[in-house]
């Protein structure tokens, strides 16, 4: 790379090419005052603060737009009168119009604009005449609260909303002094990401609705944790005040998401606190549940397990996708030793030999995809997923290289996403077709798949792996659930022990005895759906942070499967259409409540701190399997986090070796209206509980259609129409729109007024059929 | 004051010509025989040609025309051009009338620059406020391209050339060429961060020319009549003719076109007809509202010519001149010039944004009579602070009323200090 050496302050900084001076100055130590300027943003030289003095320049230069040419001679605000000059007055023109109500803004104590002021401006202000007024506050959204009268119209907020998110969120509007930040009338306010302008804005322009009057930065405790709502893998701040959270920022971390996280990371903590939290274990009696002692509950399940064992009935679990690593561990090992099956499955829906034996690779540490391939990628390939729903600070990243340019992005699958808007190419494809329509492509240079949950069950998932093997893609799995690969890596899939080993080879389970000192069972483990079809046979099915009822495919029919089991025990934070079907629930920690690690999409281990203590008795995961294993006689069952940990890394695996996995050919094109569903990133759940101000931000589920299908149908846009499939049928508003493939018909999974998944197959294609209410 | 005096008509010469504002007038005059010379020119040559006239901007900054086209890189970007119509500057109203008398003149000039650097798609970007001037150019272009002057494949030669005229929304910013291109592209008129410049991303980030309506309007003439004779008029440094826009208290308000070079005093008291009312001149702009200072008696002698009027401490700008009598208050001229420039600012930076705003508050005040010692001094800091720290030129010019005030009519100041309600000067 090359370089050009200059001067700053009468001190040498050799910089590479094209180096802004400002960030020039910050490697020397030097902080050159600014509001404008953000080294993830476009240069605007709006505000002027960061004017410094270059020699042989008739005037002085923002030092936030002014790239370092070699020889440059640079005086800043220490050693050059004109700069500080300068800076002083900028500062004293920024607090003119501003309203100075520090002592109740959000912001003082962690303002820019205060920190600079007291630094750098002058001691008091010559302004005698009217100050600028606006109403305030206003509501940018449910989430975001704007007070025009503290804004120093930087535009970090519209230039995040334009360059990083790509969003309709904010934009300048008038000129002058009434220049102001506000939203579109005649477009919809659509963003996931509106609270990263909250945390960037330099002043107390922006705030939210949330944290608004809530706490001052420093009476507040930090907590640096790791985000579980999505794969993502960001790292967060969790703030407490008073034993409560009370706000969550953004971590920094730039090979990663840079300074951003969604809205769902950063106002969703609220479940963790609402009053109808179980906090207390639970255990019915009659039609009711009493709460009871740990003690009276971990006596009652064990003796559920050792009755279903003495009798020979099938045990199962559900869930472990949304753990940490070692609770998934434990988990996994308590499932095949204290409950003795391999009837294990974080998924609800049924699988295939091929695509778990591409995630059996992947489990033993075969080279996956991460940001970086992201980053240095000619083409880009996206299938099976929609990022933006699913993973959105990965879709960000995406967007960050179609921002910069040289990058081909394809997308393939039955609805476009938001990064299609955002131009990248779309290949239209069914439901079910989706991994083969990734065969014609013909990418550039070096490429990364990055592949999602959607191909998983019918042999597509293995198809496009297979597909990146052979053309030597590097192949990244971007699931839905937070740490489905953690839990992937544990074993809580049915075929599959720790370290991706084959549950029916010997080598495996030998390495396996090893380690546990106990003997995984043989028999061959049935999948989610294979669980909830034969929960009749169950003597105990164990619900571990999982909601079948409401997230399982309609054609399961979970409810009567919880039902059918003869004993459910759920560990979970609330009563939910499962667990109140639970004969024990067993009230376990929050995130913020927990530690561990989680593994991100890329296979990335990030550490999980608590940041609070739950207010009752809940217990960690891990914990309660060891009080079980221990009242159940396993005394080799591993008695705390650390002694899991351990284990859990010997059984750890890496190779560099990637196999072709053996496939069915999986041509599913079928002529009828595919259906096709999936959850929104912002929609209801369990984990959304308390955020009312960000379930207002979420989209009103719409069925939407191809204009072709829906003129076939006779079906406008806003027509009330039924969609009915064979294992349901669901009844909403049509959407017409391009964003979705011929032949498909697209609603969103699991919320209130439209549930998706009730229609879906256990796995693959579901064909519908559609018909206008009024017919 | 000479009685033979004569201005010398060369873009303004088809003004009194009846039916020149149409394309049929136009072509009687001679009109197009110059874009057809062009076109069997090579196109370097008439840039050659342009560079060797030293045909210098008449936006105000007189950077060399010719030299502006050459930047445009050759490699095989399509490249745009567009006139800047924008014309809002206080006090200037040449290129409306050169517009709505001979718009085919802007129009045959701009093709023949469009030839030059390769471009075949040119834009027109019009003030808002200017809704005649906007029928008109509609009205011409439509029937240059209803008779192949515009087009495909132009006179038989193969070039295609295409106009598009955009109509702005009502900011003086627009006039900032980046704010300007950012207005065609459908955005927030707001001006762009340069480096890089327009010749190489201008336009949908393509190389663009941006030049002037007088500017333009030269170009047939010169093709016409050649480097030699444009460079016989005015002075060495500023060749051609100039339409100077005079305004304020004379008896003959207008526009009138002589040679660079020509003394105030023959504009004001000569083609305008002196002082309404034989009232005494109390000062001028020498061109417009961003003219730094406004001048006095003591300049009427300045040649008005872009060396000459630096010579003199100013600046020549647009070429507007506004004159004020004795009667008048400065104080209240720097406020509304403020006003002018604190309601146009586009807010986009810190020092224009907040530097006219404050400005304008403080002189309200002082003409309302509640001026204050101290404010002089505050005046003239916050003017001074504005000048080179702001985004755009903008911010620059927007100090120049304040700091002319406070440099040259400080009496005019100190008689509102005290003076309880309303201007002292102008009840």
């Amino acid at each position: 790379m090359s370089t050009v050496t200059l001067t700053i302050d009468g001190r040498e900084v050799t910089v590479p090419v094209g180096t802004l001076v400002i960030r020039a100055a910050e490697q020397l130590g030097i902080y050159i005052p600014r509001f404008c300027d953000h080294p993830l943003l476009e240069p605007a030289g709006a505000c002027r603060q960061c004017i410094v003095d270059v020699e042989g320049q008739r005037k002085p230069l923002t030092s936030c737009t002014t790239v370092c040419t070699e020889g440059m001679v640079v005086k800043t605000q220490m050693t050059s009168d004109v700069a500080a000059e300068a800076q002083k007055s900028v500062l004293e023109l920024l607090l003119i119009n501003h309203p100075l109500d520090c002592p109740m803004c959000d912001k003082g104590g962690e303002c820019p604009l205060q920190d600079q002021a007291l630094e750098f401006g002058p001691g008091g202000s010559r302004f005698v005449d009217e100050k600028r007024r606006f109403t305030k506050p206003v509501a940018i959204s449910p989430l975001v609260k704007l007070d025009r009268e503290r804004c120093v119209l930087c535009a970090r907020c519209t230039r995040f909303s334009q360059q990083i998110a790509d969003d309709p969120f904010i934009e300048l509007f008038e000129r002058g002094a009434l220049e102001q930040v506000a939203i579109y009338e005649d477009e919809p306010y659509q963003s996931e990401f509106s609270g990263n302008v909250v945390q960037i804005c330099p002043v107390g322009a922006l705030t939210s609705t949330e944290f608004r009057f809530q706490a001052r930065p420093f009476d507040m405790t930090t907590t640096v944790s790791t985000c579980n709502r999505c794969a993502s893998g960001c790292s967060t701040l969790v703030q407490e005040r008073r034993g409560q959270i009370v706000r969550v920022l953004s971590g920094n971390d730039p090979t990663g998401q840079d300074e951003w996280i969604c809205d769902k990371g950063r106002f969703g903590y609220l479940y963790a606190q609402v009053p109808e939290r179980v906090t207390e274990p639970l255990v019915r009696k009659g039609d009711e549940f009493v709460a009871v002692s740990w003690a009276e509950a971990i006596a009652s399940v064990a003796e559920a397990i050792r009755g279903a064992r003495d009798e020979r009935k099938r045990l199962a679990v559900l869930g472990g996708g949304l753990l940490t690593d070692e609770d998934a561990y434990g988990l996994s090992r308590f499932a095949r030793v204290v409950l003795g099956t391999n009837d294990i499955d974080y998924r609800l829906s049924g699988t295939t030999t091929a695509d778990d034996a591409a995630l059996g690779q992947i489990a033993a540490g075969a080279p996956t995809a991460g940001f970086a391939d992201i980053d240095t990628a000619d083409t880009i390939v996206i299938v099976g997923v929609d990022l933006r729903e699913v993973a959105p600070i990965v879709a960000l990243r995406v967007r960050k290289r179609m921002f910069a340019g040289g990058v081909r992005v394809i997308e393939v699958g039955p609805r476009a996403s938001r990064l299609v808007v955002s131009g990248a190419e779309w290949v239209p494809s069914k439901s079910g077709a989706e991994a083969t329509s990734v065969d014609g492509i013909t990418a550039n240079g070096t490429t990364v798949v990055l592949a999602g949950d959607r191909l998983l069950g019918d042999g597509s998932f293995a198809h496009v792996w297979n597909l990146a093997v052979e053309r030597g893609w590097s192949f990244g799995w971007v699931p839905r659930k937070a740490n489905a690969r953690g839990a992937t890596v544990a074993g809580c899939l049915p075929g599959m022990l720790p370290g991706g080993r084959a549950s029916d080879d010997a080598q495996s389970r030998a390495e396996i005895q090893r380690v546990w000192n106990a003997v995984p069972p043989t028999e061959v483990g049935r999948d989610g759906a294979d669980i909830l079809r034969h929960a009749d046979e169950l003597g105990v099915l164990m619900l571990v942070g999982s909601d079948p009822a409401a997230d399982a495919p309609g054609a399961l029919d979970a409810k009567a499967a919880i039902d059918a089991a003869e004993f459910v025990v759920a560990f979970d934070l609330f009563l939910t259409e499962s667990t109140s079907r639970a004969d024990v629930i067993l009230p376990v920690a929050a995130i913020y409540e927990r530690t561990g690690t989680l593994t991100s999409w890329e296979g990335r281990r990030s550490k999980v701190r608590a940041a609070v203590r739950a207010t009752g008795p809940v217990q960690e995961d891990w914990s309660i399997f060891a009080q079980l294993a221990m009242e159940l006689g396993h005394a080799g069952f591993p008695r705390d986090r650390a002694g899991l940990r351990a284990e859990m890394e010997l059984l750890e695996r890496a190779t560099d070796e990637r196999r072709v996995v053996e496939t069915e050919p999986t041509d599913v094109t079928p002529t009828e209206l595919v259906w096709c569903t999936y959850p929104s990133l912002i929609g209801e759940g369990a984990m959304m509980r308390g955020a009312d101000a960000l379930l207002e931000t979420a989209r009103s589920p719409m069925i939407e259609m191809h204009p072709d299908d829906a003129a076939r149908a006779g079906v406008t846009d806003g027509t009330s129409i039924r969609v009915s499939s064979a294992h349901g049928k669901v009844q909403g508003i049509a959407s017409i729109s391009r964003r979705v493939a011929p032949g498909v018909v697209f609603a969103p999974a699991q919320h209130a007024a439209l549930q998706g998944n009730v229609l879906a197959a256990a796995s693959g294609v579901t064909t519908v059929r559609i018909e206008r209410e009024d017919s | 004051m000479s009685a033979t005096l004569q201005e010398t008509k060369i873009l303004t010469a088809r003004w009194e010509m009846p039916g020149a504002d149409r394309l049929e007038g136009y072509l009687a005059s001679g009109g197009y025989e110059a874009f057809k010379a062009a076109l069997a020119m090579a196109p370097d040559d008439i840039i050659e040609t342009v560079k060797a006239a030293n045909l210098r901007g008449r936006g105000g900054a007189g950077f060399p025309a010719g030299l502006k086209w050459s930047f445009i890189p050759k490699d095989r970007r399509p490249s745009y051009l567009v006139c800047n119509f924008d014309e809002g500057e206080p006090g200037t109203f040449k290129d409306r009338e050169l517009v709505e008398r001979d718009p085919h003149q802007l129009i045959e000039g701009m093709a023949i620059a469009a030839y030059a650097i390769g471009s075949h798609e040119m834009y027109i970007f019009c003030r808002g406020e200017f809704g005649y001037a906007a029928r008109v150019l509609e009205r011409a272009i439509g029937e240059a391209m209803e008779r192949g002057i515009l087009g495909k494949d132009i006179f038989g030669t193969g070039f295609d050339l295409d106009c598009i005229l955009i109509r702005g929304a009502g900011a003086y910013i627009c006039g900032e060429e980046t704010a300007l291109l950012e207005a065609i592209e459908g955005r927030r008129g707001q001006p762009r961060l340069r480096p890089p410049f327009p010749a190489t991303h201008g336009l949908f980030n393509l190389p663009t020319v941006v030049n002037n309506v007088e500017t333009f309007a030269y170009v047939p003439h010169i093709i016409t009549k050649g480097a030699d004779w444009f460079r016989s008029l005015g002075t060495e440094k500023a060749p051609g003719t100039k339409i100077f826009s005079v305004s304020g208290d004379v008896v003959r308000p207008g526009n009138y076109e002589v040679p660079f070079g020509t003394p105030a005093r023959d504009l004001i008291e000569g083609f305008a007809g002196g002082m309404k009312d034989g009232k005494a001149l109390k000062a001028f702009t020498p061109g417009g509202a961003s003219s730094t200072p406004f001048f006095g008696p003591e300049e009427l002698d300045v040649s008005m010519d872009w060396e000459s009027v630096q010579a003199a401490g100013s600046l020549l700008g647009t070429g507007a001149i506004i004159v004020f009598n004795e009667d008048r208050c400065m104080v209240r001229a720097a406020h509304r010039f403020t006003a002018f420039y604190a309601h146009e600012s586009c807010g986009k930076c810190t020092p224009c944004r907040e530097g006219t705003y404050w400005l304008e508050q403080t002189l309200r005040r002082v003409e309302d009579g509640r001026a204050r010692e101290e404010d002089l001094k505050t005046l003239l800091d916050v003017a001074n602070s504005i000048p080179g720290r702001s985004f755009c030129a903008l911010g620059d010019f927007s100090a120049a009323p304040v700091q002319s005030v406070a440099q040259r009519w400080q009496a005019d100041f100190r008689k509102h200090i005290g003076s309880g309600g309303g201007c002292p000067i102008e009840s």
